[in-house]
């Protein structure tokens, strides 16, 4: 332990340590940052003229919006129940090659090239916005639910798989170490040391994967991959702005609902 | 049963029954339900969908198509695709900074022990959730309406629904902190602006500065598709190499999107090591 400092060398008023000492790299970091924001922002192409005719277009789309139209709500119902569908098979599609893939990209079980594989294959999932995945997949298999399906797959994979594999991570090893002592086979430490051990994340993560594809099957289906997305694109296509205004309310309010249900099943679990 | 197990104490036998079951009958029947329903749900969304089942067989032959189209990448046009991605890299910045800025009135609002009254507390958290619940894509479209084409209506419509995550997150963050600190300024007679300042904002600053740069994180994503509606960055270009089939060089926007999402990741881990 060092000795008590002089206090006569104590300043009489104390202030925080900062983060970086070097007082002229710091003031040099905040000009730096300044001037990077009002460079930015001063040459931003905004033109006012536009802007105040877009002021005239947005109130005119939400007088056309207002009041919301349910006419036709066989359309909705039927482009709910679509979105529905595709996050449901997303969801269990998504999960099921989450597993193995959170295996192979998990650093305490898998040997080290497989370990690069299965971690590449989740960056890879979950770099690209799914609209941009949608897109390739309207390309390569067509317009309608099953590009939705398939991009919503990739798009859980890139998020089940990851938390799966960090949680595959911190298990208890001495499970896997007391199975392997007793010569159990791979497969056998997989099912009885290891699987108990993730199961319930796996479960939680399920039920909020499925909120959370029901959330994006609304914002793929605006490039052409089914579910109530594509309806909304086409009302707002065709200025159906008091439709597309009643079918946003129902999404939001299938999101809350599908948020609040999916918290309660984790609470429980 | 055996001679020896009648001689154990009945707590005894209660709590180390001879064969050990993980749940009680009753959870057992909850946990087959649960797994039955959910068969059901996945088996009804199988056959009612409206689906080609001749495409799905199909499809990894198509996809093997697209991706051969895509090799090799074509970097002519690399500059223009760097502008646009520099581009991208500001939409995002600049709607996190404001989106963080607007985000701390709303989370002043919206947290219980801060709002001024139950009024306020609800009109926080109205704006709170209309945020969160309507896509970036869908406030971009009404964007696009307003200012025109281009990287404005990106910025304003990832910075609002920046508001409602940021502001979320940073509402919860001011409910959980150590009421004392603020005990102690108020007990001096400190005004409320003071006890914000020093009572609160000190114990918020780490899920701030953590918020935000998640937050920047994920718009650096959002903003790649910004484009596809007309609002600005790589999108754009992505979009229009699609609809030409210029497979190779959307080849090349993909790599670079890719290298722009692992570059902000690594870019936010370490601004995370050094600020938390």
């Amino acid at each position: 332990m060092s000795a008590p400092a002089d206090p006569a060398s104590l300043p009489d008023r104390w202030s925080k340590p900062r983060m970086i000492r070097n007082p002229l790299l710091r003031w040099a970091l905040w000009l730096a940052v300044a001037a990077y924001i009002l460079g930015t922002i001063a040459t931003l192409p905004i033109d006012w003229a536009r802007v105040s005719q877009g002021f005239g277009r947005a109130a005119r789309i939400f007088g056309g919006s207002i009041p919301p139209n349910f006419e036709r709500s066989g359309l909705l119902i039927d482009g709910f129940l679509e979105s529905l569908k595709i996050a449901v098979l997303a969801s269990f599609g998504g999960v099921l090659i989450s597993v193995p893939a959170a295996f192979m990209a998990a650093r305490n079980i898998a040997p080290l090239p497989v370990f690069y594989l299965g971690r590449a294959l989740i960056i890879v999932a979950r770099s690209f916005h799914p609209v941009i995945v949608a897109i390739l997949f309207v390309k390569a298999v067509g317009f309608g639910p099953l590009a939705g399906v398939l991009t919503l797959i990739v798009y859980s994979i890139g998020f089940v798989a990851k938390m799966l594999a960090e949680r595959i991570e911190e298990i208890d090893f001495g499970q896997v170490e007391a199975l392997r002592a007793t010569g159990a086979p791979y497969l056998s430490v997989l099912f009885y040391a290891i699987f108990p051990q993730i199961l319930p994340r796996l479960i939680g993560l399920s039920i909020y994967q499925l909120d959370s594809n029901l959330r994006a099957s609304a914002m793929i289906g605006i490039v052409g991959a089914g579910g109530i997305g594509a309806t909304l694109a086409n009302a707002f296509g065709r200025y159906d702005y008091d439709f597309a205004l009643a079918i946003t309310i129902v999404i939001v309010g299938a999101i809350l609902l599908s948020e609040a249900i999916s918290g309660q099943i984790r609470k429980r679990i | 049963m055996t001679d020896q197990d009648m001689t154990r104490p009945a707590p005894l036998r209660e709590a180390f029954p001879e064969d050990w079951h993980r749940y009680t009958p009753r959870q057992q029947i909850a946990r087959y339900l649960g797994l039955l329903f959910a068969a059901l749900v996945i088996g009804w969304s199988i056959t009612s969908i409206d689906v080609i089942w001749e495409w799905v067989w199909d499809a990894p032959v198509q996809m093997a198509d697209l991706f051969g189209r895509m090799v090799p990448p074509d970097a002519t046009n690399l500059g223009t695709i760097l502008l646009v991605l520099w581009e991208t890299v500001n939409i995002a910045t600049i709607a996190t900074i404001f989106a963080v800025l607007i985000s701390l009135p709303v989370a002043w609002l919206a947290a219980q022990n801060t709002t001024p009254n139950r009024a306020t507390l609800w009109l926080g958290r109205i704006i709170l959730v209309s945020s969160r619940s309507i896509n970036t894509i869908i406030w971009a479209l009404l964007f696009v309406a307003i200012f025109g084409p281009g990287i404005v209506a990106g910025i304003v419509a990832i910075m609002l629904r920046s508001v409602g995550f940021v502001g979320k997150l940073l509402g919860e963050a001011i409910e959980e902190i150590d009421p004392r600190p603020v005990e102690a300024l108020e007990a001096t007679g400190a005004s409320r602006a003071k006890v914000i300042l020093y009572a609160i904002v000190p114990q918020v600053m780490p899920t701030f500065w953590a918020v935000a740069i998640l937050r920047w994180d994920i718009n650096l994503r959002e903003s790649t598709v910004l484009g596809l509606v007309g609002a600005g960055g790589i999108g754009l270009i992505l979009q229009s190499a699609i609809d030409t089939f210029k497979w190779q060089e959307a080849a090349t926007v993909l790599l670079c999107i890719l290298g722009l999402v692992l570059l902000g990741e690594i870019v936010s881990a370490w601004l995370r090591r050094r600020i938390l």
